[in-house]
């Protein structure tokens, strides 16, 4: 299949009082159309710059991305993201919320009958249409996740780009929400890139998983295939040889290959300990 | 039911929320009159509560009055008239306005018209300016200064410029609105613009990152931006300049009626002070009154309104 994504050699520079901070060195990736990927590794390591990256919110120091062999300056609807805190507009209703997106980006190719459908279409999708017209701060936190997810998906991405979903969720209504993610994306097969720190939920869901090493100057790990069978079911899977292979796999790039220390400051000052990069 | 659990019941929280004000102005009324009682003035005693209440009564009565010999004016102006026409179908009648003295009430009602215009006129231009300011950092940056200088100061200190200036400019044969009204919506304007652009701009400028994001990413255009995200998003900023500012406006205006002998509740204090009769300073204690409640009555319609338009409720509570 083509490459749809093309992150191509990206270092990303903060200018800090301290002097200038390394996030990123060198991430290079190349994507296939209608593949999921996962970015995992532990919290700072830059997963959610080359989010923004990707979507444009953060510009690149050094390298660039390029979608359908074009590079991308602006952010732009192409790009939909989930953001990890939904951030629907609380001033609207769910339905607004959608609608606000979907008049954005078709207002030259769909009557408003066909919008008003194509809404009702997303929302039905995530399982919302009962709260169409509730506000955000009327509806729980899984639900809030449902709507953004909508509004990425009626934007009808080249990529959809998710930035840990499902991070602020109970677990329960994490494996719902993962459940209903597979259920959509048997049907429309997008290309998605989504950040996790879950190594379930990366197994779970993904073609591939990519694993981020620690920053600063974080950069791709490695790469890890992930084989199973569409459409999966968490309880088959929990009894999988190659799931479970695959899950270790992860576990032991972050736990051993990765293991980030973190310095907890107690009263016996012990010295501080950066991580113990093996890699 | 014993005499605890009855207590209890009493003072539910629904109860509490009419006893315990009832029970702070009552406690209130009984030490105004006791320490009114004890102030001796080259005008009297000072008025305690039975005397503003009186005095109430006498400025209605006053306003009623006023007002028959004001329909009486005009009833007897048109019998001249037709008497006139009778005798003489060439005749033009004359028609002339009644020029009583302004009642309490009439100065109540100009008082608040002016505030009103003046509030009104402020924040038109306070919050399209708190917006610019807020989106952006450089104009911010350039207009800050001059905000901090000129926030701080006294309507009175504005007032004697914005006459001058009014009287130069304002010329014209058949003035709209009279000049003494164009001085004090003026300076109320003044002084209650800064609140609403401080706020405006910080509440622009404190914006979600995103909702921000979220624009950037649908790309809007710059317009439907400001129009679809920036403005809802600093909708509860704004509604509390704008109580900021409506407050500041209402206690300008009195002070520069009373200055500048703009009518309204300022002049009326002011004309009750100059008079000096034995009624002077429980009629002025009424204005107190008066002005007080108006002011309180003010903030809550804006925060009824603020109930209404703002979609978070919590912003408005207090």
């Amino acid at each position: 299949m083509s490459i749809i994504l093309d992150i191509s050699k990206v270092d990303m520079v903060f200018p800090t009082p301290k002097g200038d901070f390394t996030a990123l060195k060198g991430v290079d990736l190349q994507i296939k159309k209608g593949e999921f990927i996962s970015l995992i590794g532990h919290s700072g390591c830059g997963k959610s710059t080359v989010l923004n990256i990707v979507a444009c919110l953060h510009k690149a120091t050094k390298g660039g991305v390029l979608l359908n062999n074009k590079e991308v300056t602006e952010p732009g609807p192409e790009r939909a993201v989930v953001f990890q805190n939904h951030s629907l507009l609380p001033w609207l209703t769910c339905y607004e919320n959608i609608e606000l997106a979907v008049k954005r980006v078709f207002k030259n190719e769909m009557s408003p009958a066909q919008m008003t459908q194509w809404i009702e279409h997303n929302l039905n999708l995530v399982h919302m249409d009962h709260a169409k017209d509730k506000r955000p701060d009327e509806i729980s936190g899984g639900m809030k996740q449902r709507i953004g997810i909508a509004r990425a998906l009626a934007m009808k991405p080249e990529v959809l780009l998710m930035d840990e979903p499902f991070g602020a969720l109970d677990a329960l209504t994490r494996a719902h929400m993962q459940d209903s993610l597979m259920e959509i994306q048997q049907k429309l097969n997008n290309t998605v890139i989504m950040i996790t720190h879950d190594v379930d939920e990366a197994v779970l869901l993904s073609d591939r998983i990519v694993m981020m090493t620690n920053g600063p100057a974080a950069t791709i790990g490695e790469i890890l295939e992930v084989n199973l069978p569409h459409p999966r079911d968490r309880l088959a899977l929990a009894e999988n040889p190659e799931y479970n292979r695959l899950r270790s796999a992860v576990l032991t790039f972050l736990y051993e290959k990765q293991r980030k220390i973190e310095v907890i400051p107690t009263s016996t000052a012990t010295p501080k300990q950066k991580q113990s990069d093996v890699a | 039911m014993t005499i605890k659990g009855l207590f209890t019941a009493f003072f539910t929280t629904k109860a509490k929320a009419i006893i315990l004000p009832t029970v702070g102005i009552i406690c209130f009324l009984l030490f105004w009159s006791l320490t009114a009682s004890s102030i001796d003035t080259s005008l009297g005693k000072f008025p305690g509560p039975s005397s503003v209440a009186t005095q109430i009564s006498n400025l209605i009565n006053e306003h009623n009055t006023e007002r028959e010999k004001e329909a009486a004016f005009y009833l007897r102006q048109e019998q001249r008239n037709e008497a006139r026409m009778a005798k003489d179908p060439s005749y033009e009648p004359k028609i002339r306005a009644y020029t009583g003295k302004e009642t309490f009430l009439d100065q109540i009602i100009t008082s608040l018209l002016t505030v009103l215009s003046g509030f009104l006129l402020a924040a038109i231009i306070a919050i399209p300016l708190g917006i610019a300011i807020g989106l952006s950092k450089n104009l911010n940056m350039a207009i800050n200064p001059i905000i901090q200088i000129f926030k701080p100061v006294s309507p009175l200190a504005w007032l004697p410029l914005v006459t001058m200036v009014v009287s130069a400019l304002y010329v014209s044969p058949e003035p709209l609105f009279a000049k003494s009204f164009i001085n004090s919506l003026i300076t109320v304007t003044l002084c209650s613009i800064w609140p609403m652009v401080i706020n405006t701009s910080f509440g622009v400028a404190s914006m979600n990152q995103d909702w921000v994001n979220v624009s950037k990413v649908l790309s809007l255009p710059r317009l439907v931006h400001i129009q679809k995200i920036v403005i809802p998003a600093s909708i509860p900023a704004i509604f509390t300049g704008m109580r900021m500012s409506l407050g500041v406006a209402w206690m300008v205006l009195i002070a520069a009626e009373m200055l500048a002998q703009n009518p309204g509740l300022g002049k009326f204090v002011w004309d009750e002070f100059q008079n000096g009769s034995s009624q002077s300073l429980s009629r002025i204690m009424t204005a107190v009154i008066v002005i007080g409640l108006i002011g309180f009555m003010l903030d809550r319609t804006m925060l009824q309104l603020q109930k209404k338009l703002s979609w978070d409720k919590s912003s408005a509570q207090r």
